[in-house]
């Protein structure tokens, strides 16, 4: 019994001494298994933030490759519009001038028409003159001859009634005693000749004067204007270019390109002017509405009625089928396909009160 | 029985019949007995008579015919079914002055009713006779055939073909240049009748060489001869642009314009109408009757005129301004457009309203300048209630309308288009509001003025179909302006701010 008890013992010992150096043993591996992982974690951690880095390095660069790429084409662009912006502001100022230019040398000239304007309402006003000077002219003609129609017509009644003059013995009836002075007429009377026995009764036709009429009909008798160079101009000395030639130089004519010799919307002007012109003319302003049946393009749909070969029943039929059992087509009834449906199949049969509507 | 009591029983015939006839001619110059006379079968009676034997008795017949003949159209008829035109054209051709007389006076009675009677009087061979006595010596029996053809042409331009056929021109020339005014008067409105119908007419009247006569004729002093002569030219003048333009070279003007301050109406209205023809052809033509102050002096006669006399003189301004935007502005410097005005409003004549209306539309179509001379005056207002008033005729509203549209369309002037917003039709609105959508986006103080006048309120409340012109118009005037002021026009805005401040729940601290 000792014998083996001594192995037995070892080996008791061994394992308790394994047991409680198993726990250590565990422990540190463990923990060696820890501080492992933990280091291998760091160096892998600290490897992928290298890349990281890295990545963030190429990628970096390449945006901003591409970044400037883009910036080129917007710098391009932008420089592109400067120049054509200004190409077009110098060619705004070029055609400004230009058109101006022709428009007051060839086309229309503004100030002609307001000294003509000037000259119409001149001309008006001197013959707006001259006509009441006229008409003035032709009333005091007037008066003048009606005065002296009447003053003739007096004398010939005073030469006809000469014998009422009063004489030494009898005042006449004109020369009135009570009177202070005498009758205006009684002084014609007394310088009317007597009139003597009419002879054949002579018409004496108008005549007309030739004092009467206006002598205004040359064309001469209006102002003319323009004074003409006097012919014996001595001609000037030097080697000077034949006069004929200077002025067909000077007074060429403009030969304008086909593209500008019309305005660059002529076109457009043109057509708003005949509408205008169009528009002037029309009784009725509305548009003409277009014809009724012009959108009327869907094809006709029939009803269910009118597409069944068997034509629509009367309004209130109560039989589907027809009454006359010779059109049936077959000798069976009707199947019902559908299921009737439960409307009132919880009717009276709900839990709660509020269900008893139902 | 004896030889004198023969005679007696005959020389008591002839008294009876002279007399007879005397009577009957006397008793045709009053018209109320010319009926009894009809009924009486008097035709039949002087029938005979003009074929007596005493010469007096034929003049004496031919003459009471003629009264009756004149008077009444159905006894013209009477004479020609009575084939007594035959016997008279053969005896024109032998007969004294008297009865020559006579006989062409017949003839004018006859051939003035109607075109069928003149027809009658050419086809018995009368035109042949009655030239040949416009050459005679005396000056009335010229009077009288000048006027019988004169009446015969006057109807259609076949009667004055078959006038012009028989050589009756070149005498009625010779007849313009007699002394005696009569005779003068009756030639000038004989060749007038001839020109008036067609253009080869007027060639053949104007290749005898009447202008000149007729443009010398201008200076008479006999009113009734000018009137006549002023009618001739212009009847020559308005077939043709060659035409009025060999009236003008006969240096009318200025004469004419001394006409049209003659104290006759009718004068005054020929001269405007024969300027109107001369006027209306070509832009040149009326230039120079631009330039020769014709315009002025048609303005003056317009305003001494009232009633139809002024029509010519209406027209004539209507077609200067409606062949060119200078011309148009000379007739505006010429202070044309007030007396269109004055004339538009206190005309009583629908007509005459007509042509002015017609005229200021011509005038003011051209440009802003043109538009505002004619709005400056208030004329637009008028002619909007001439053209909404329901007594006016088609003819007035169709003019007025025009002129109204024409003139708004280059209207700039916002004063004259403000009440316009107020009262106008919807199609008229239209343009209203395109005027001003056109001019307030540049002008800042007319915005004020649009939005102080109550312009811009009136504009909200216009309902107008979106998409249409006129949604488009308002909303470019709504763009000239800040939202809120917009909002604050807009009707209905005191409700929705009351809604506000219904809706509105305070805060409660």
């Amino acid at each position: 019994m000792l014998i083996y008890s001594i192995e037995v013992l070892k080996g008791i010992m061994c394992e308790l001494i394994q047991c409680v150096v198993d726990i250590f043993r565990k422990k540190e591996n463990d923990a060696a298994i820890k501080i492992q992982s933990w280091f291998r974690g760091c160096q892998i951690r600290a490897y992928i933030r290298y890349l990281h880095r890295a990545a963030t390095i190429i990628q970096k660069q390449w945006r901003g490759y591409l970044g400037r790429q883009q910036y080129q084409v917007i710098v391009k662009l932008a420089y592109y519009t400067m120049k054509m912006n200004l190409y077009n502001a110098m060619a705004v100022r070029i055609q400004r001038r230009w058109r101006g230019y022709k428009i007051r040398k060839y086309c229309f000239n503004y100030y002609y028409l307001k000294e003509y304007l000037k000259a119409v309402s001149e001309t008006n006003d001197a013959i707006r003159e001259a006509l009441e000077e006229f008409a003035d002219m032709k009333e005091r003609e007037e008066k003048k001859a009606d005065l002296e129609r009447e003053e003739k017509e007096r004398d010939y009644q005073a030469r006809k009634m000469h014998y009422l003059l009063s004489t030494k013995q009898i005042p006449g009836i004109y020369n009135s005693p009570f009177r202070k002075d005498p009758d205006p007429w009684e002084l014609r009377l007394q310088k009317a000749k007597p009139l003597t026995h009419r002879g054949p009764n002579v018409k004496r036709k108008p005549c007309v004067s030739l004092s009467n009429w206006l002598a205004c009909t040359s064309a001469r008798s209006f102002p003319r204007s323009g004074i003409l160079p006097p012919i014996d101009r001595k001609r000037c000395q030097g080697p000077f270019r034949d006069i004929s030639e200077v002025l067909e130089q000077r007074y060429k004519p403009l030969e304008p390109t086909l593209r500008v010799a019309e305005p660059i919307d002529g076109l457009t002007e043109a057509r708003a002017q005949l509408q205008k012109q169009e528009c002037e003319r029309n009784v009725n302003d509305n548009m003409f509405l277009p014809f009724s049946s012009y959108h009327k393009n869907k094809k006709y749909v029939p009803t269910m009625h009118l597409s069944s070969k068997y034509g629509p029943d009367a309004y209130g039929t109560q039989h589907f089928r027809d009454e006359n059992p010779k059109r049936w087509i077959c000798n069976k009834d009707f199947q019902t396909v559908l299921p009737s449906f439960d409307l009132f199949s919880k009717y009276g049969k709900m839990y709660s009160k509020a269900g008893q509507i139902v | 029985m004896s030889q004198r009591q023969v005679l007696q029983v005959f020389e008591q015939y002839q008294k009876a019949r002279t007399q007879f006839v005397q009577m009957v001619a006397e008793l045709a110059t009053r018209p109320q007995n010319i009926e009894t006379l009809q009924n009486a079968g008097v035709m039949a009676l002087l029938r005979p008579l003009l074929l007596d034997v005493v010469p007096t008795i034929q003049q004496t017949a031919a003459l009471a015919l003629g009264r009756l003949a004149n008077y009444k159209d159905d006894l013209a008829e009477a004479v020609v079914k009575g084939d007594i035109l035959p016997q008279l054209v053969y005896s024109l051709a032998e007969q004294n002055r008297f009865y020559k007389k006579a006989a062409a006076f017949v003839l004018r009675a006859v051939g003035k009713h109607s075109p069928q009677l003149a027809q009658a009087v050419v086809d018995c061979g009368a035109l042949d006779t009655l030239v040949i006595c416009l050459e005679d010596f005396d000056p009335g029996v010229k009077e009288a055939a000048a006027w019988a053809l004169g009446c015969i042409a006057r109807h259609n331009a076949e009667l004055s073909q078959a006038v012009v056929d028989a050589g009756a021109v070149p005498p009625l020339v010779l007849c313009i240049q007699e002394p005696e005014i009569a005779l003068k008067r009756i030639a000038v409105s004989a060749l007038s009748d001839t020109a008036t119908h067609s253009p080869e007419l007027a060639q053949t009247v104007v290749d005898a060489g009447v202008i000149a006569h007729l443009a010398q004729m201008i200076l008479n002093p006999d009113a009734k001869l000018k009137r006549q002569v002023l009618s001739a030219l212009s009847q020559i003048a308005k077939h043709s642009v060659d035409l009025a333009e060999m009236v003008v070279e006969a240096e009318i003007f200025p004469v004419v314009l001394t006409c049209l301050k003659d104290k006759d109406e009718y004068v005054k209205k020929n001269a405007c109408t024969l300027i109107r023809e001369i006027a209306k052809h070509t832009p040149e033509l009326s230039q120079l009757i631009v330039n020769a102050g014709g315009v002025a002096a048609v303005i003056d006669c317009i305003g001494s005129c009232k009633g139809n006399i002024r029509l010519p003189g209406i027209m004539l301004l209507g077609y200067v301004a409606a062949h060119s935007e200078n011309l148009a502005m000379a007739v505006i410097i010429s202070k044309g457009v007030p007396q269109l005005s004055l004339c538009l409003s206190e005309e009583p004549e629908d007509h005459i309203k007509a042509a002015a209306a017609w005229a200021l539309g011509h005038i003011g179509r051209h440009t802003p300048e043109h538009a505002r001379a004619v709005a400056v005056t208030n004329t637009l207002p008028v002619l909007l209630s001439l053209y909404m008033s329901t007594e006016s005729s088609e003819d007035l509203q169709m003019k007025s309308k025009k002129a109204i549209k024409n003139i708004l369309q280059k209207c700039t002037y916002l004063p004259a288009l403000e009440p316009f917003l107020y009262d106008a039709p919807p199609n008229i609105l239209k343009h209203v509001v395109g005027q001003f959508s056109k001019v307030l986006p540049h002008d800042s103080k007319a915005r004020r003025l649009f939005v102080t006048s109550g312009g811009l309120k009136k504009v909200q409340e216009i309902k107008a179909e979106p998409g249409s012109l006129l949604q488009e118009y308002i909303n470019s005037i709504n763009n000239c302006y800040p939202e809120e002021i917009v909002r604050y026009y807009s009707p209905g805005y005191s409700e929705t701010l009351l809604q506000r401040v219904d809706s509105y729940q305070p805060l409660t601290n």
